[in-house]
């Protein structure tokens, strides 16, 4: 049971407080998209062994939805960051780089 | 009652000046306070304690520890009944009453002993091949015969009226095992200041060096020392020790389950069972290490045991599990064993040795005592007489042909060498390496399991990480707890103790001892007790394709009984390697899982158990349901009144009555439990349009409209009412089950995707009452009510403020029963008040209550669709036949893109649809298909006998059916009968709607 930071409300807390929403990031595709882009906003997810990027809601406490970075391997979590963004901070990326220069996730 | 096998003297842990009276099987022994149900019938020279899973095989007990494959009972009876409990384990106490298992009439004469002289029949993957083909010899051959023979402990038949536990802790090192290298960390850590929780699973501290008392430790006696540290270690404030506590699993970012046997030992105990739930930021695994048993012909009968087992009974329990015992050991540790038999006067037969030139300070001692040890010799066979062990004839290995030495003994010691515990580091991904040398998997330190910091988060300590002797197991407990500690940020002041200890030379283990006077193998090598698993089946798995381990493990179920393989599992791997030529580390090992040892169901329940298993939710009025015959339906967490019988008559007739008043004069209906979310904000009507197909933002102040929810893949997911309070302000009505379902689905989108959207959502599911009053006197009614509100001026999807009987409320002039209907939204607290006042209008009236199977009726005879009913998750509202209901003018709405799939909008689809039988009589049976041609075609949604009608009604979903009024088609049912009915329009009853729109 993984230990959760929430960046929203600040508490950490373990992971039955929390839901898991899926992969970060995913763009929309609305009316008028190519049926191409459509099936892959419906469907295409990563299923990565290493770095992933996933939306998380504090269901049991703030009630609110964000994001984390960690590694589906090692279980090592990279940073939280807040849902109302389009794309990860860049000191999580460093993180995330440093960890794979170091080999520890791929 | 004498205890034969009781020594003179010695035994630790036992207080020989109290008698225990127990129970096995029904007869009466003595033991003493201290005992294990495993000692004290050692003790009593009870040998036979168990019949084998599958060849009924008599067996006795092997360890004494959590690793025991064999010795399982069953404990107590009715509400205290609980199966496969280890004896080993079992704290002895007065009146403890056990029975033993898997046995038929009775362990001595048991008839599944046919089962071994079948034994031919029941090879390696005997359950995949022989259980597969025919099909129906399973059900009427093969497992009535196998469930009445085979099978471990039984299952309770009463209701466990124990209380069980769960407690929550936090602690910065978390120690599991109280052995000398756990008693060094826990020290270590102590004085470094960290919260320190230190569990052990037995019910004292001190591991292997109560019984291996040969060290010094600072100068000391090794017991010296433990007292001195134990008392040290109780009188900190930062340290919890807990004994009976077994340390089960390290789950994810060191999540752990201590499982503490609380009340296991006869007195009334408050509570049974604890399960902690223990965030630690360390563990500090000091578990020690599980000596692996000898594979030779036969090496199952009772009386055959590990050596450091014997050592156990005989210096902790004062027990010499046999008169005479032949030591069988590859290492010099069995050579500990030997001499302790010697010194408490039992005979040692022989010390077999598989080395060539055995050597060392214990070997040399056990010469010294004049003990006869053979070199480069094993056992090769073992010979039962009445179930138990009589003979052994030993086996040279280098001329296995030749014919061995018989020896009477009845008790035979093994050694193979140790295993070290690494299951807590590999729970949570924590790698085993395998090491050649030491003949041992050890934790690999480049590959630990990882915390959210990615530093590793469990640390092995002294034995578990293949320390074999007490100076090299301090030295390293001592250095890897201030290596977590400094992870921590602390630092130890705590000097590791110095340690004078005897040495020893490796094990050159034997996996599989040759049978004496036979080329091959010869007779059963045992692998796995408690699943059977033999040499030959291991071996034959291989030979048959099954290379891999984990498919290996499978074919035999080796390493797959309760025990998960702590015996059985390296010995088995082993075998694989020879038979394919792989090493050890080329076979591999399978991953160890939670829990370490098995734990009761009740300790996972916890307190979590009927009234608490799963709280219901009840309207303000549900107290007043049940006084008036509510006939409960669960609806989501909800209860709510299916119907409300009268005297002791049947549904059908309730139900009617219901219906028909609803249609005649008035009704009224708990509507409460319907999902009510607020949301508010300027961007509030922007915001709603993208949620329903239908526009929301044209909708007048004061007006109600129904809408459909779509998911993004254009499937209906919900339905209700929107009404406009003010401009920026809406109420949005769900079905009973969905208000959380839609409320998280509203705050999904507005916090992920339209965060820039001024709009705040709320759940006031539970903050209001909700009243339906509906039928042709519903005006009436309203009429004689004390209220402000002009109720015949509301027009239909209109609302009204006011005050109704002093309550404020809130009036919708909505219908789901096709009738005149309001719905009375009032603050949750004046719900019962204004119910009691309705309901004495309306049975004035000669109306009264109606429950939700007559709602669904009611619905059905109108056509309306009940969400989960007629949809399923692949239903669009075009499918429903609502397409009224889907907005053309607007640019987006979730699910709109995706109506737009050609497999979405194609004419052949399954159509909502009505269906008449053509016997008015039948009721369609719910869910059954229409066939077509030897093809399904569709299926009934909704089907019931309408009383409005008399007749029966269904609404189903046919391909194309809209195209299709009027022709008949068949409709098969369960009892392979089938029944026609006419395909029409779904609205049975006042198609133009007159009725609620008066
Ligand atoms: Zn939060």
């Amino acid at each position: 049971m993984l230990l959760i930071d929430c960046p929203c409300c600040g508490v950490s807390g373990e992971e039955t407080e929390f839901a898991a929403g899926g992969e970060a990031h995913i763009v929309r595709a609305g009316p008028g998209s190519s049926d191409a882009d459509f099936a892959s906003y419906l469907f295409d997810r990563k299923n990565p062994r290493g770095v992933h990027f996933e939306r998380w809601r504090h269901a049991f406490g703030c009630g609110k939805w964000f994001h984390m970075v960690r590694s589906t391997q090692t279980l090592e979590v990279f940073g939280v960051y807040k849902a109302d963004v389009t794309s990860p901070p860049q000191d999580i990326l460093d993180r995330v780089e440093a960890a794979r220069a170091e080999g520890r996730v791929k | 009652m004498t205890q034969p096998n009781r020594l003179d003297d010695g035994g630790v842990l036992i207080d020989r000046s109290h008698k225990i009276k127990f129970f096995f099987d029904g007869k009466p022994y003595n033991g003493h306070p201290g005992d294990t149900l495993a000692s004290a019938l050692l003790a009593n020279g009870v040998k036979l304690v168990n019949r084998s899973y599958k060849y009924h095989r008599p067996r006795g007990i092997v360890s004494s520890g959590p690793e025991e494959p064999n010795a399982l009972v069953n404990l107590g009876s009715d509400a205290t009944h609980e199966p496969n409990i280890r004896m080993t384990q079992i704290e002895l106490h007065d009146g403890l009453d056990a029975t033993s298992q898997n046995r038929f009439p009775n362990l001595d004469a048991d008839i599944g002993v046919l089962n071994a002289a079948a034994s031919r029949l029941y090879p390696a993957g005997f359950y995949y091949k022989t259980f597969i083909h025919p099909r129906h010899a399973w059900k009427y051959l093969f497992e009535p015969v196998i469930r009445r023979i085979a099978g471990l402990g039984k299952a309770p038949t009463h209701p466990d009226n124990s209380q069980y536990e769960h407690t929550y802790a936090f602690c910065d090192v978390l120690i599991a095992g109280g052995g000398v290298a756990g008693l060094v960390a826990a020290k270590a850590a102590s004085e470094a200041g960290a919260r320190v929780i230190l569990a052990e699973q037995t019910e004292r501290l001190g591991g292997r060096l109560l019984v291996d008392d040969d060290a010094e430790i600072d100068g000391k006696p090794a017991r010296v020392w433990l007292e001195e540290t134990i008392a040290a270690l109780e009188a900190m404030d930062n340290v919890t020790i807990r004994l009976r506590t077994c340390c089960s699993a390290a789950y994810d970012h060191n999540y752990c389950l201590l499982y503490e046997r609380s009340g296991d030992r006869g007195e009334a105990a408050q509570v049974r069972h604890r399960l902690w739930r223990v965030r630690t930021a360390r563990v500090i695994a000091a578990t020690g290490m599980i000596e692996r048993p000898i594979a030779f012909h036969y090496n199952d009968v009772p009386g055959v045991m590990l050596a450091s087992a014997v050592r156990d009974y005989v210096k902790l329990w004062g027990v010499s599990p046999g008169e005479k015992t032949v030591v069988y050991t590859t290492n010099d540790d069995g050579y500990r064993t030997a001499l302790a038999l010697h010194e408490a006067g039992r005979t040692v037969r022989a010390i077999l040795d598989s080395r060539k030139d055995p050597s060392g300070p214990l070997v040399e001692k056990a010469r010294a005592a004049g003990l006869e040890i053979r070199p480069n010799t094993g056992i090769g066979k073992a010979k039962a007489k009445r179930n138990k062990l009589e003979q052994i004839e030993t086996v040279n290995f280098d001329k296995p042909e030749a014919p061995g030495k018989t020896m009477y003994c009845d008790c035979v010691a093994m050694s193979n060498g140790w295993s070290p515990v690494i299951h807590l580091y590999s729970h949570s991904g924590g790698k085993a390496l395998w090491d050649e040398d030491a003949v041992m998997y050890r934790p690999d330190p480049a590959n630990p399991p990882r915390g959210k910091d990615a530093e590793a988060m469990v640390f092995v300590a002294g034995s578990a990480n293949g320390e074999l002797t007490t100076d090299a197991v301090v030295a390293q407990a001592a250095e890897i707890a201030s290596e977590a500690l400094s992870q921590l940020g602390m630092k130890t002041s705590a000097v590791a103790p110095s340690v004078t200890a005897v040495t020893e030379t490796t094990t050159v283990p034997v996996w599989c001892t040759p049978s004496p006077g036979k080329a091959g193998l010869g007779g059963k090598h045992f692998l796995d007790y408690q699943n059977d698993v033999t040499v030959a089946d291991v071996a034959l798995a291989a030979r048959e394709g099954y290379e891999s381990v984990e498919h290996a493990k499978r074919y035999t179920t080796l390493g797959m009984a309760t025990d998960q393989g702590k015996l059985s599992n390296i010995n088995g791997h082993a075998i694989l390697g020879k038979t394919l030529g792989k090493t050890m580390a080329e076979v591999g090992t399978t991953t160890f899982r939670p829990p370490f040892t098995p734990i009761s169901f009740g300790s996972i329940a916890g307190r979590e158990t009927g009234n608490l298993f799963k709280p219901v939710r009840q309207t303000a009025m549900h107290d007043w349901h049940a006084a008036h015959g509510a006939d409960w339906e669960p609806v989501g967490d909800w209860r709510r009144p299916y119907r409300y019988q009268r005297g002791d008559e049947d549904r059908d007739t309730s139900i009617h009555r219901e219906c028909l008043r609803v249609r005649n004069s008035v009704g009224i209906l708990d509507a409460s439990t319907l999902g009510k979310i607020i949301v508010k904000g300027p961007d509030a009507p922007k915001f709603l349009d993208m949620m329903y197909t239908n526009m929301m933002s044209s909708l007048k102040p004061g007006k109600c409209r129904y809408g459909l929810m779509n998911n993004e893949n254009g499937f209906l997911m919900d339905d209700g009412v929107v009404v406009r309070l003010d401009e920026e302000t809406f109420l949005c009505h769900t079905t009973s089950g969905g208000a959380d379902r839609i409320h998280a689905w509203f705050e999904e989108w507005l916090q992920t995707e339209w965060f820039d959207f001024k709009v705040y959502v709320a759940n006031v599911t539970e903050q209001y009452s909700q009243i339906a009053v509906a039928g042709p006197k519903g005006l009436e009614l309203l009429g004689s009510l004390d209220s402000d509100i002009d109720f015949a001026a509301v027009p239909f999807m209109g609302m009204a403020e006011g005050t109704v009987e002093g309550c404020p409320v809130r009036a919708f002039r909505i219908s789901f029963t096709g009738e005149l209907s309001y719905e009375f939204a009032v603050p949750v607290s004046f719900g019962l008040a204004l119910w009691e006042k309705l309901h004495a209008k309306a049975e004035a009236l000669g109306g009264g209550v109606y429950g939700t199977e007559a709602q669904h009726i009611l619905r059905a005879e109108k056509g309306f669709v009940v969400i989960g009913d007629e949809t399923d998750g692949t239903v669009t509202a075009h499918d429903v036949g609502m397409s009224w209901a889907v907005s053309k003018k607007k640019e987006d709405f979730i699910g709109k893109r995706a109506m737009e799939r050609s497999d979405l909008t194609r004419p052949d689809r399954k159509q909502l649809v009505g269906l008449l039988t053509e016997d008015p009589n039948e009721v369609l049976p719910d869910g059954a298909h229409g066939v077509e041609n030897g093809k399904a075609i569709g299926h009934v949604t909704s089907t019931y006998f309408s009383p409005t009608l008399k007749r029966s009604i269904a609404m189903a979903l046919i391909n194309g059916g809209r195209a299709r009024f009027g022709e008949v088609i068949q409709i098969s049912t369960a009892k392979k009968k089938t029944i026609r009915a006419v395909i029409c329009d779904p609205v049975f009853y006042d198609k133009k709607g007159e009725r609620q729109d008066v």
